[in-house]
């Protein structure tokens, strides 16, 4: 039997619930959605619990020692487990659930997976430089207007676009 | 009376969860578990990302205004976060670059990897690198840049030298006519299949 993939949502509807969703969460919580912020708490959790000698002489990680379990630190992790939770469900829904490497024709799957790699490590650093990165800092620094949000946002896409040429052979 | 919750209660975590469930399911209705469509919006052959995300931050900045006004959010209640220029400047235009290469951003990525895109994975393990390196490396060269330019609580608004509610009404005209713009640009450009 074949599946045939669900239609996207029209994205105009996507982005008033998405909208309405981030006003909810700081309406109930006080603060938007993230998604750096998690891995930065998954991995100084796991610093401090695996390696807490270094974590003490730590100019980064001695101020996570003793705190690995407050609430504070655990809020984007829980609202990650969510997003996985919530992606897949819809994936679900719309039958787009497979394992696949999706690239442009023109590169391998190799080709795709390192740049993957690269461009993920770029975003991780960038993103504790910037105190955020597309959600935390941009979308939910954007939706109380603060300078800081349009700021990110405009370096993200701005770069982006300034340097699209160097990258449209893997793209396009 | 905003936030409802406590902040370190019990609750907040579990609305964490549920806030995390509509953020992941709407990201990945709209298409954002795809890097190609993602990166479209650079090579103008889909805008779908643009459009999604703009029409969100200005839904949700429309959303706190009318909520602040009619008393329900206090916008010194909820978080505003500080403005350091210099280093939202370099750190974003890294993740630009990333964005780029890896055709993901974090939360997208993870989008993508639930359901399945395995070089949303690796942009998942390339994050983990990217974090661990600039912890490792904080010290030496991150911790005292980060510190800098500090232009403390800045709102557009103070940028614009307008009102609050002027500068969300700037905003969302400004949204309206590139979405306008980047209707007129897609017609000019090649569908690319993926």
């Amino acid at each position: 039997m074949s599946y045939t993939q669900q239609k996207y949502m029209n994205p105009y509807v996507a982005g008033v619930l998405l909208g309405l969703v981030i006003t909810a969460s700081f309406v109930i919580t006080g603060q938007g959605t993230g998604a750096s912020g998690a891995f930065k708490d998954i991995i100084a959790a796991a610093v401090v619990k695996f390696t807490p000698e270094f974590a003490e002489s730590s100019a980064f990680f001695s101020r996570y020692v003793g705190a690995e379990h407050s609430p504070a630190k655990a809020w984007l992790v829980f609202e990650i487990l969510g997003v996985i939770v919530g992606a897949i469900l819809s994936g679900a829904l719309a039958n787009r659930i497979t394992l696949k490497v999706e690239h442009s024709p023109k590169i391998t799957s190799k080709t795709r997976i390192i740049m993957a790699i690269a461009g993920g490590s770029l975003f991780g650093l960038g993103s504790q430089l910037g105190r955020g990165c597309t959600s935390g800092a941009g979308l939910s620094g954007m939706a109380v207007m603060s300078a800081s949000g349009f700021i990110a946002i405009g370096a993200i896409f701005g770069i982006g676009y300034a340097f699209a040429w160097v990258f449209k052979k893997y793209w396009v | 009376m905003s936030p409802l919750i406590t902040p370190g209660s019990e609750f907040d975590l579990m609305w964490a969860f549920i806030i995390g469930i509509g953020f992941g399911f709407l990201l990945e209705a709209a298409g954002f578990s795809t890097s190609r469509k993602l990166v479209g919006l650079f090579y103008g052959y889909d805008f779908t990302v643009l459009k999604v995300f703009f029409t969100a931050a200005v839904t949700a900045a429309t959303g706190l205004l009318l909520l602040n006004h009619f008393g329900v959010v206090d916008f010194g209640a909820i978080y505003v976060p500080t403005t350091f220029l210099w280093p939202t400047l370099v750190g974003g235009a890294i993740m630009g670059l990333g964005f780029l290469l890896g055709g993901f951003c974090p939360g997208t990525s993870v989008c993508a990897a639930a359901i399945g895109k395995l070089d949303a994975l690796a942009f998942v393990g390339g994050l983990v690198l990217g974090i661990l390196f600039y912890t490792l490396t904080f010290e030496s060269i991150w911790m005292e840049f980060r510190q800098t330019s500090n232009l403390g609580v800045l709102l557009m608004s103070d940028v614009m030298g307008v009102s609050y509610g002027v500068s969300v009404l700037i905003f969302s005209i400004i949204a309206i006519a590139t979405f306008l713009l980047v209707s007129k640009i897609k017609e000019r450009i090649a569908d690319v299949e993926y």
